[in-house]
């Protein structure tokens, strides 16, 4: 009687840990063979590029959860990125360019980086909660961005800027070169472990000699770099640099961080998983936009996700 | 004990329960009577099933199998609900309370007196109903003080006024004198004396020797989950509870010590205060040594080595190691000294549960197995968590299990080798056996025996007095903060002991 009782266990546990990406491959393989117009080359880039931005938000998004903390300003942040990037890169009277390419990709960076930095130090040395802080910023950061802009979108951008965003490579090379980055740092360094070891329990870090502020700040600092990067593709494939981009991104990267099974309660998730969440939602937008699906009911549909994963992750624990 | 209650039927009675976790026995076969008017200490070392069969008595976890009765009738509790319906109530260790909430609104928490159909709280006989408690237990207390403004004695006092306001027939107390100085006691002991005359029957569980035989009518001893004997309180003494709590000589759970500790001072504190916690508290260790520091529970011994350890900043006094001072502002300063802290509380500051056995016994130490100080070595990492879990014997299927699955004795190796892999010199263990089996406990005396026969250091908090007596070269004791005796092996007596533990003892 005990080993079935077991092996029930298991399986539950199996299907916990795993159940995200059967799900996945069943989502994808069902609509291939529902619908003729998803299973082309085409439309998986589309798809590509339409999961760009959130999949470049959620690898950041991925290690905040996991310290048990939550980002909720990387929209806003996004937006700030795009308008002080986007302004470097347009084109003066003549049509020529001021800057070179480097200078809006760093300074756009920078931006993100600086946010994500000042989230960082008021969580780790001030002791204020991550949610309150980083709504904090989410304000500070979209008003920055008009303030900025003087609520303008930046345009006339340099044609070497507005083809970042053309096609599938810019955000594909992007997307690819930041989830590599983000698997790295995440499983592969001394960092990561930290990153997992504070959200499982930063006590328990701190006395083993964990400099857990560090790693606050430097997670913060990684999920606003990555807001950076996220507005420069933003705002180079839509060619213009807007103050209000980037409105309720953040809940799709939670989403899609939480689908693919980080717990809020820290200390446990994978960069995978966050990948697969985040293909998730965008096979399942596109899927839904090929049937015909009304975006009203899209919506509905990704919210009851989200619980179920949720409930899923649940589970496991129980 | 009268003849006529001993003639009654027990008020409670539990037969034969059996209660396992995830496949590991915590209690097997385990009966308990308690008769009407009576205070039934529960003893047993830690480990032993108190609180499992507690827990179960009160709802809060069910049994496997076995019997409860009361008043010889059968009865189910499937939860804390209803083990109040039946006259049971729980006053936990840890405190519980609404803080926010009037001392009134608390005791009447769910059962508030209200108006007729409106369910409005009729605050008014709330507040006279807590007063009539109040002068039937002779409690004075302003029903309309707010909880988080008592004292921990007080709070306890409204959960027993609470107790008593369920109509309860067995008040269980959970080390209720933890954390009440002296008087406090006497008052409770004369509370509890007030509900026995109620015929009200208590089951009182505590470590503190001398306190059990001040209050209770009868001993009840468990052991690994086992029973093993109810006698009345008068047939028994220290040394034959002792016995029958251990089960074993003392002597058998301690190993020898091979080596003795040498001449040289490897660790001195000198004057460390730290206003409110402790003052003044200057020692030190000889290396070789188990150096003991004893006391009750908030004495301000864990405080004091985790200042000691960089957690805390101390107003004043100086640490030296090898005779010379060092500024230790951060456990990464300690472990850089080679200090370790194995911590009292493994689930809230020794181990991420959440994480694999490797990734715990190797985040001290996680430099050594990075490339340029980054990039992890699998491969190194992997080997070094495999030698040490072979070398404590860890049991886990394998090194990625999920610590939290890991029984305690298991999780506290973890610790250990987590800090035994940072080769440090001086080892500060925080009560290293609380909540471990006996097997698990003296397999870390072993350990602890091994360490100082390398040449290593050991400071050991424990509230245990057996273990002290058994494992230290020499003890401190503390009181309030402050040091108030000394001793060295030879002149160890445990009576003295728990004296100085008390504040009253001293030297001449």
């Amino acid at each position: 009687m005990d080993t079935r009782v077991i092996n029930w266990r298991n399986t539950g546990a199996f299907f916990a840990k795993y159940g995200i990406y059967f799900a996945f491959v069943l989502l994808a393989g069902g609509l291939a063979i529902w619908s003729r117009p998803f299973r082309t080359v085409g439309n998986f880039e589309n798809i590509l590029q339409q999961i760009s931005v959130n999949g470049i938000l959620s690898i950041g998004m991925t290690a905040v959860i996991i310290t048990a903390g939550i980002d909720l300003s990387v929209g806003s942040v996004l937006a700030l990125s795009a308008v002080v990037a986007t302004s470097f890169a347009q084109v003066n009277d003549q049509g020529n360019a001021e800057h070179g390419l480097f200078v809006p990709l760093a300074l756009g960076v920078l931006t993100g980086l600086a946010c994500g930095a000042v989230n960082g130090v008021l969580i780790a040395k001030r002791r204020l909660a991550p949610f309150i802080v980083t709504l904090g910023m989410m304000t500070v950061a979209r008003g920055l961005a008009l303030v900025y802009s003087h609520g303008e979108p930046e345009i006339n951008l340099t044609a070497t800027y507005d083809t970042i965003g053309e096609g599938l490579t810019g955000p594909g090379v992007a997307l690819l070169a930041v989830v590599l980055a983000g698997i790295f740092i995440l499983h592969f360094t001394r960092f990561g472990r930290y990153v997992y070891a504070v959200g499982g329990n930063e006590l328990a870090a701190k006395v083993s000699g964990v400099n857990t502020d560090r790693i606050l700040v430097g997670v913060y600092a990684f999920a606003g770099a990555l807001a950076g990067v996220a507005g420069i593709v933003e705002s180079s494939r839509v060619m213009s640099g807007e103050p209000s981009a980037g409105e309720g991104y953040e809940l799709n990267a939670i989403a899609a961080v939480v689908i693919g099974g980080t717990s809020l309660n820290g200390g446990v998730g994978s960069m995978a998983g966050t990948i697969v969440g985040v293909l998730i939602i965008g096979v399942m937008n596109n899927g839904l936009d090929l049937l015909g699906v009304s975006s009203y009911w899209q919506q509905v549909v990704k919210g009851g996700i989200i619980v179920c994963a949720v409930m899923l992750d649940r589970k496991s624990k129980y | 004990m009268t003849a006529q209650q001993v003639s009654e039927n027990p008020l409670l009675k539990m037969e034969g329960i059996s209660k396992s976790y995830s496949g590991v026995p915590a209690l097997s076969r385990v009966r308990l009577e308690i008769r009407r008017g009576e205070v039934h200490a529960l003893m047993g070392e830690n480990g032993a099933g108190k609180s499992t069969l507690m827990k179960i008595l009160s709802g809060i976890v069910q049994r496997d199998q076995g019997d409860i009765s009361i008043d010889g009738k059968r009865v189910e509790i499937r939860s804390p609900k209803e083990a109040l319906d039946l006259g049971i109530s729980m006053i936990h260790q840890e405190l519980n309370p609404v803080r926010a909430m009037t001392v009134a609104e608390n005791i009447f928490l769910g059962k508030e007196p209200c108006y007729r159909y409106t369910g409005v709280v009729n605050r008014r006989k709330q507040r006279e109903l807590t007063l009539d408690l109040f002068r039937e237990m002779d409690v004075s207390m302003d029903p309309d003080k707010i909880m988080s403004a008592l004292s921990v004695a007080e709070m306890q006092l409204v959960e027993i006024v609470k107790a008593v306001s369920y109509q309860s027939r067995v008040i269980i107390m959970d080390e209720p004198t933890s954390a009440i100085t002296g008087r406090e006691v006497a008052k409770l002991f004369e509370i509890i004396r007030r509900l026995k005359s109620r015929g009200i029957a208590i089951i009182y569980i505590s470590h503190k020797m001398d306190e059990i035989f001040r209050i209770s009518d009868t001993i009840t001893v468990l052991r690994d989950g086992q029973y093993i004997e109810t006698r009345p309180a008068g047939e028994l003494d220290h040394d034959t509870l002792v016995k029958l709590m251990v089960g074993r000589k003392i002597s058998e759970m301690f190993p020898k010590r091979i080596a003795a500790p040498g001449a040289e001072v490897i660790f001195e504190v000198a004057g460390l205060t730290k206003t409110g916690l402790f003052q003044d508290i200057s020692f030190k260790v000889r290396k070789g040594e188990v150096f003991g520091i004893a006391g009750l529970m908030g004495a301000g011994r864990t405080e004091v080595m985790e200042t000691v350890f960089g957690l805390r900043k101390a107003d004043a006094g100086v640490v030296r190691i090898h005779g010379r001072e060092v500024k230790i502002k951060s456990p990464a300063d300690a472990i850089r000294h080679r200090v370790a802290l194995i911590t009292e509380d493994r689930q809230l500051k020794g181990l991420n549960l959440t994480a694999s056995v490797r990734d715990n016994i190797t985040l001290v130490n996680l430099k050594t197995f990075s490339l340029f100080g980054q990039v992890l070595q699998f491969k190194k990492e992997n080997e070094a968590a495999d030698a040490e879990i072979a070398k404590l014997r860890v049991k886990t299927r394998h090194r990625g299990q999920i610590v939290r699955t890991l029984s305690g004795g298991n999780q506290q190796k973890v610790v250990l080798a987590k800090w035994l892999l940072a080769e440090p010199e001086i080892l500060v263990l925080d009560e290293p056996t609380r909540g471990i089996d006996i097997g698990a406990k003296a397999e870390i005396y072993k350990i602890i025996a091994d360490l100082t026969a390398q040449g290593r250091t050991v400071i050991m908090i424990s509230s245990e007095l057996e273990e002290i007596l058994g494992m230290c070269d020499r003890v401190i004791v503390l009181y309030h903060g402050r040091i108030t005796a000394e001793f060295e092996r030879a002149a160890f007596n445990q009576e003295n002991i728990i004296k100085a533990a008390m504040g009253n003892w001293s030297a001449n």
